[in-house]
């Protein structure tokens, strides 16, 4: 104990570095999540003081809500597609990048990024994906004869979770994408010319057997910000198909949780469907680091 | 020879450097980039070459890749939209340069402050803060809006900026990144200084935050497309204190005859975070390079 506080009083310069962002994400980010918690333990509509009710806000969104069911439903749909899709994209994408020359390799880095970092461009897809015969992607197939009649593409159903997981791919290479570029970049070239000595036959064996396992950290950093967007889907849904979209087609966790939060004010109800968020994400960041250790081995 | 043989040609003396190579692979692989580039690159020429395009011609079939008749109508319509509004446009205009600098300045400098000691030195309580930066980055913003929004309001920065710049500044990403980037430099530096007494704070201010400059792009890039976009939300109320991005959202909200200005709006956003990333470009591969986890 004694031995702790010697080293702390050393330190003592560094803690006060640390401070300033210490306290902000403690205040911004640790107590929010701790509260959280908290409130998923209670009925709190903001105006009353929160009242304890005990596991009631679980058992109502686990057993009771039909509507959680489709949003978890859609969540998973729209997260196991558009995660691992856009992760295999901006890997495979950064590759290929790698080997071009310098001037084109910066051309194609900010075609793939720029759908991320261009504020609301995504509603341009609202033009495109136009229930009449004005939209661009109607136009198009009835241009070619595919159809007859305009496709309601963001009122109907059976096409609300595509658009999305179009759009929401479009969007998606972002941070990944950046970190797999910079990944390649750095790999030690001098293992590629080790492993055609050792019997490398073709590009493929190379990615698997030198690429991939060099850029683990990269992959890793990558997984983790894929997995935190794709299952936290709300803002593509909510422009493009409506909040609430018919028949909650395109109701993600989030969107419910917006709903409860923001629309309702039963944070308590909210703080619940937040936590389950939650916990689905630790669940799936300790199954992705499970699987990405073995790659290449 | 015509130019398919001609290529392969070259092909074959490049292979005796890179012998893993296959003719068909490379077709098939620059294929697939091309058709997603052009995937990825479509609706954004469609945001742009929308604004440049008369009420008109945004409408017709086939839609015209580039715009037959080049105007400034829709710039025109929105300068003058938004002259006609109650709050002069300098005053949004203003309210998101606030936002956006103070934090964007903000986070660079006290995110690298924390980064440093996090990177470079072994303390107690070191671990825990950064595991649970790690953890922090595995979830959305949106799990923690309303007790965020409880928090801000018992401070008392309801309806002011800081509610947004605050939590921006201390953004987990950032701090992540930064801290990566630090524990690749060398520091013989900074032991150097230490040794002519130099004290701890003239070290991080005089030596260390210039040598993570191409870092300092990174964050800032990260960190101004998001300040840049914001609309102050839930957290700003009062009509003169809303940037920019707001004041944009309204105007673009209408009828079919907005099209044209909805185009130019959309094209104001997206061409300013998109020009400082080309400007920054190399600088920022080179901090992605070191942001793995371990």
């Amino acid at each position: 104990m004694r031995l702790t506080w010697k080293e702390m009083k050393l330190h003592k310069h560094h803690y006060i570095l640390m401070a300033p962002y210490v306290i902000l994400f403690i205040l911004f980010t640790v107590v929010p999540v701790v509260m959280s918690l908290g409130i998923s333990f209670t009925y709190f509509n903001m105006l009353e003081a929160p009242r304890f009710i005990g596991f009631d806000n679980y058992t109502k969104l686990l057993l009771d809500d039909e509507i959680f069911i489709i949003a978890i439903r859609n969540t998973l749909i729209l997260a196991v597609v558009t995660g691992p899709v856009s992760y295999l994209l901006a890997f495979v994408f950064a590759w290929l990048i790698n080997e071009l020359k310098p001037k084109l390799r910066a051309f194609m880095t900010l075609i793939f990024y720029a759908p991320s970092i261009s504020g609301n461009a995504f509603l341009i897809w609202l033009l495109i994906f136009s229930g009449d015969l004005h939209g661009y992607a109607n136009a198009f197939l009835k241009e070619f004869g595919f159809i007859d009649n305009p496709i309601i593409w963001l009122r109907d159903p059976d096409y609300m979770l595509i658009v999305i997981i179009i759009v929401q791919l479009w969007l998606s290479l972002g941070v990944s994408f950046l970190a797999f570029i910079a990944g390649l970049q750095s790999v030690d070239k001098t293992l590629y010319e080790a492993g055609a000595i050792d019997g490398i036959q073709n590009r493929w064996q190379e990615l698997w057997f030198i690429t991939i396992p060099s850029m683990k950290p990269q992959l890793l950093f990558g997984a983790v910000m894929q997995i935190t967007t794709s299952l936290a889907i709300a803002e593509v849904s909510m422009q493009l198909v409506g909040f609430p979209s018919v028949n909650y087609e395109g109701h993600t966790i989030v969107t419910h949780l917006i709903d409860f939060g923001s629309i309702q004010f039963d944070l308590g109800y909210a703080s619940a469907i937040a936590t389950v968020l939650f916990l689905i994400m630790i669940g799936a960041n300790l199954l992705v680091r499970k699987v990405l250790r073995r790659m290449g081995e | 020879m015509n130019i398919i043989q001609k290529w392969a040609f070259n092909r074959k003396i490049k292979k005796k450097k890179r012998i893993n190579r296959s003719l068909a692979g490379d077709i098939f692989l620059f294929a697939l980039l091309a058709i997603f580039g052009l995937f990825s690159a479509y609706p954004l020429i469609m945001t742009a070459s929308n604004a440049f395009k008369p009420l008109d011609e945004l409408f017709v079939f086939p839609p015209t890749l580039f715009p037959r008749n080049l105007t400034m109508e829709n710039f025109r319509d929105l300068s003058e939209l938004i002259g006609n509004s109650w709050i002069p446009f300098s005053r949004y205009f203003f309210n998101t340069i606030f936002i956006t600098l103070t934090g964007t300045v903000g986070h660079v400098l006290i995110a690298s402050m924390c980064a440093y000691p996090l990177a470079k030195y072994r303390f107690p309580g070191r671990n825990i803060i950064f595991a649970l930066v790690v953890y922090s980055l595995m979830f959305a913003p949106q799990v923690t809006a309303t007790p965020n929004y409880m928090i801000i309001s018992w401070i008392g920065l309801i309806d002011t900026p800081w509610a947004i710049i605050l939590p921006a500044i201390a953004s987990s990403l950032g701090l992540y990144l930064m801290k990566q980037f630090m524990e690749q430099i060398p520091f013989e530096l900074v032991e150097s200084a230490k040794i002519d007494g130099a004290s701890e704070y003239r070290i991080f201010f005089q030596i260390v935050m210039p040598l993570v400059k191409p870092a300092w792009l990174t964050l800032i890039i990260l960190l101004f497309q998001r300040l840049w976009t914001t609309d102050g939300g839930t957290y700003i109320f009062s009509e003169e204190l809303k940037p920019l991005s707001y004041a944009l959202r309204q105007i673009a909200q209408g009828s079919i005859e907005r099209q044209g200005t909805v185009a130019a709006v959309a094209f104001i956003m997206m061409i300013v975070p998109v020009t400082f990333f080309i400007i920054s470009q190399s600088r920022i591969v080179e901090t992605f390079s070191h942001s793995g986890m371990k």
